[in-house]
């Protein structure tokens, strides 16, 4: 028989304000196996935990239940406190009666009632736990980062600076991700480019770095500290090694009608091509849907003008499997999709732009070589009009409900520059909100508005009509003056919401990482994990995890490598001693649990069982408890009941449900 | 002679996974979000641990309704988890409404760590289905019975 003691937590106000403590600890007296029970304003606490501690000495008590917030909070704060005192640490169970209790019912009477249940169920679990020892498990010492953007790069560097090898794998040929499309930098207005091609410098020539671009993960498996990862390197068409990256090839290429990429489809790009000038590697990729070789066998000017014979248009996709400790998550943004914003006109005028593009239109290596000027015609705009929030702050299911952060501080920026290089085009801001907290950002937009004369209208554009003389007519509301706005625009810009990259939940599925309704990774806890996924020895760095700017960007990449670091830094990590195990006695070797168990932690061996006195050898059931996650499948699976999860067995979770329905 | 009529409150159980839909229930309580009292949670590492077994010994020992919630179809913490979970539910429930036991009184649902409305919503919504269904006598141990 145990020897359970309860420890019924005030937390404050938080618990004791819906529950009555007191009547929880004198109801668990009353229990089987309970030889002890008391209340405490703060169980978490040093004197909290320190009551713990008497308790089991003084008691000799076998197991404790914590009624108090949720485990995911601080089971482990508990466990460590048991075990400090000389008790298993899996010897202890949490009753949630906050989270799951407190906070969610109003009469005291009725979460009372709940609260004594939940408890009840905990102590009949905790009756049948039996001591739990974790095991060991190696860390291969390398970390994989998903994504070359700002946040891959500032993650690679910081790690590699702590001396663990890093590899990066960047789905397109260069990295350096959306800022390297940005023209300037809120709120200081520097050159991204003068700011982001150092630090892509020192991530290629880090002895540490190795960087995969053209490439994409194609498969993960293991778990936190060894995981094995299949890296597919897309066929380049080009030699990494041989390529001296002189840019011949891109010039002579006869196809050159491929919309270009970075350039957001604004122009075109030849056949064979770096995404732009100072693109990390320096070397070109065929694109093989528009190159004339490959769709009609004749061409190869490439090959023939390329001095170092680089050109291989026999290159295949090549997989390679690699072992990591850690891996983090970079995966970036993109803009969303504005075929349903058609009342935009953005579809049926070229000089209705993203604010994306509008970066590359001001961008000196841009389609207009940073010329402000209509997509349609040339001609140098008068009258400009943003529209914010195109997306964003949606209450419907056109868009997304979030707030993209960004777009009030680089609309700010646009209408600053724009304003600075040709005083004399009119800017005007349509804004529901302006959102700009932040160092120096509301400093920031007031000088949009007090010095550069950016004129702000609080409303929202209802429709944008091109008129036949090419100009454009918004239509909006003014809501400080009520009256509707009928303004000619020559350019409009649209402040599009941004969402995670497309791919980003293939990746999740891959790393078994959770994701939310709106494709950005969840964080282990919202407040005091944000950098790491709820998946162990899965971390998350930049907008993958939320909207985000780039001085945020980088401070997160910073605090996910931190996080790589001290995985890395371990040699031995503990596991889960919450794992499958077989009863021997019952196997009869059948395979069920072989083929559901996703993690291949089930293999059969010829063992000697005695069976109630016949010794015989028998085909069972084994568990590689290194290998077990313990997620339970082969339970389930097993038809003959031989198998079982320490710490959720059968027998505890069925105590539970009769505790709960007693 | 009177005839005592007791207020009915139900007993319902539900099985929550410890990566998705436990976090999401946590999300509902800290974000202050009620449902009834009646919801009981036990946790469990992944929706496929829930074992049939669990499920009839609910109803035998006079549990209304049973829920159980898992991380959605393609997010499961282990892989493959909730699809094991999903195809044994859907014989499980439709086993037990040809023995009596209605579907309304059983429940699949995906909730994620960051559904916390959708959790709540869910229990509302089958607290409010168990009140109109009633007291569960199907499956009862007539021994459980006061």
């Amino acid at each position: 028989m145990q020897r359970i003691g309860v420890f019924v937590c005030h937390c404050g106000s938080n618990i004791a304000a819906t529950v009555d403590v007191a009547k929880v600890a004198e109801m668990a007296l009353m229990e089987p196996g309970v030889v002890h029970a008391e209340d405490y304003q703060y169980m978490c606490s040093e004197a909290g935990q320190a009551k713990i501690a008497d308790a089991i000495h003084e008691k000799n008590l076998s197991g404790i239940v914590v009624c108090s917030c949720s485990p995911r909070m601080h089971e482990a704060t508990f466990r460590k406190a048991a075990e400090r005192a000389g008790l298993n640490p899996y010897m202890v169970e949490i009753a949630n009666i906050r989270e799951h209790c407190s906070w969610i019912h109003k009469d005291m009477e009725e979460a009372t009632k709940k609260a004594v249940i939940l408890m009840r169920a905990a102590v009949a679990k905790v009756n049948l736990n039996t001591p739990l020892k974790p095991g060991e498990s190696r860390v291969t010492k390398r970390a994989l980062i998903i994504g070359g953007g700002i946040a891959g790069i500032q993650t690679a560097l910081d790690i590699a600076d702590a001396g663990y090898e890093v590899d990066i794998v960047e789905k397109t040929p260069s990295i350096g991700g959306r800022m390297s499309q940005l023209d300037k930098t809120f709120p200081t207005l520097d050159c991204s480019a003068c700011i982001l091609t150092p630090k892509m410098v020192e991530a290629s020539a880090h002895e540490k770095i190795n960087i995969y671009t053209y490439s994409e993960v194609e498969k993960v498996s293991g778990f936190v500290g060894d995981f094995t990862v299949d890296i597919r390197k897309k066929a380049r068409s080009v030699d990494m090694d041989k390529c001296t990256g002189c840019g011949v090839c891109q010039e002579k290429c006869p196809s050159k009608k491929a919309p270009s990429e970075f350039n957001r489809g604004l122009n075109t790009r030849s056949a064979i091509y770096t995404p732009f000038a100072q693109a990390i590697p320096n070397v070109p990729v065929i694109d093989r849907e528009a190159c004339i070789k490959f769709k009609t066998g004749k061409c190869g000017i490439c090959s023939k003008v390329c001095q170092a014979g680089a050109i291989d248009y026999e290159q295949k996709d090549e997989i390679i499997t690699e072992k990591y400790g850690a891996i983090v998550v970079a995966t970036g943004f993109d803009t969303i999709n504005l075929d349903k914003y058609d009342e935009y006109a953005y579809s049926q005028s070229k000089d209705v732009i993203t604010s994306l593009e509008l970066e590359r239109v001001m961008n000196a290596a841009g389609p207009t070589h940073g010329h402000l000027e209509r997509l349609s015609d040339g001609k140098a705009p008068k009258e400009m009009v943003f529209i914010q929030c195109v997306g964003s702050r949606c209450s419907d299911d056109r868009g997304k409900p979030y707030c993209s952060k960004i777009c009030c501080m680089y609309t700010a920026k646009h209408a600053m520059l724009i304003r600075d290089k040709y005083p004399d085009v009119n800017v005007t801001v349509f804004y529901i909100d302006v959102r700009t907290p932040g160092k120096n950002f509301d400093e920031f937009y007031r000088r949009a508005v007090e010095q550069y004369g950016v004129n702000y209208i609080k409303g929202q554009v209802g429709k944008v009509i091109p008129q036949p003389n090419g100009k454009l007519l918004v239509q909006g509301s003014d809501l400080l003056d009520n009256k509707q706005i009928l303004k000619e625009a020559d350019m409009v810009v649209l402040a599009t919401a941004i969402e995670p990259n497309p791919d980003v939940r293939k990746i999740a599925t891959m790393l078994t990482a959770s994701i939310d309704t709106n494709n950005f990774l969840t964080e282990a806890h919202a407040k005091l994990r944000p950098v790491e996924s709820p998946t162990a020895g899965i971390f998350l760095s930049g907008v993958c995890q939320g909207p985000k700017d780039i001085p945020e960007t980088v401070a997160q990449a910073g605090a996910a490598a931190v996080k790589a670091i001290g995985l890395l830094a371990k040699d031995k990590l503990m596991t889960n001693p919450c794992t499958a195990h077989s009863d021997e006695l019952l196997c009869n070797g059948c395979s069920t649990c072989e083929n559901v168990c996703p993690y291949g932690a089930i293999t059969y061996e010829d063992k000697e069982v005695n069976d109630h006195g016949i010794r015989e050898v028998r085909r069972l059931a084994v568990v590689n408890s290194a290998l077990c996650q313990g997620c339970g499948a082969c339970t389930v699976a097993c038809p003959s009941g031989a198998m079982d999860l320490q710490g959720f067995s059968n027998r505890q979770i069925i105590a539970e449900v009769d505790a709960i329905c007693r | 002679m009177s005839i005592e009529k007791k207020e009915f409150k139900p007993k319902i159980v539900a099985f929550c996974c410890n990566w998705c839909s436990y976090a999401g229930a946590d999300l509902a309580g800290s974000s202050r979000l009620s449902y009834p009292a009646d919801v009981k949670i036990i946790r469990v590492p992944c929706s496929c641990r829930v074992n049939p077994m669990f499920i009839l010994r609910a109803f035998e020992k006079g549990a209304d309704g049973v829920i159980m919630c898992g991380c959605h179809p393609g997010d499961c913490h282990y892989s493959t988890g909730n699809y094991y979970a999903r195809r044994r539910m859907t014989l499980l429930f439709s086993m037990l409404d040809y023995i009596g036991v209605e579907n309304g009184r059983t429940r699949v649902e995906w909730v994620s760590a960051a559904e916390g409305v959708k959790f709540s919503d869910t229990m509302n919504s089958f607290v409010e289905k168990i009140y109109s269904l009633g007291e569960n006598v199907r499956l009862g141990d007539l021994r459980c019975r006061s």
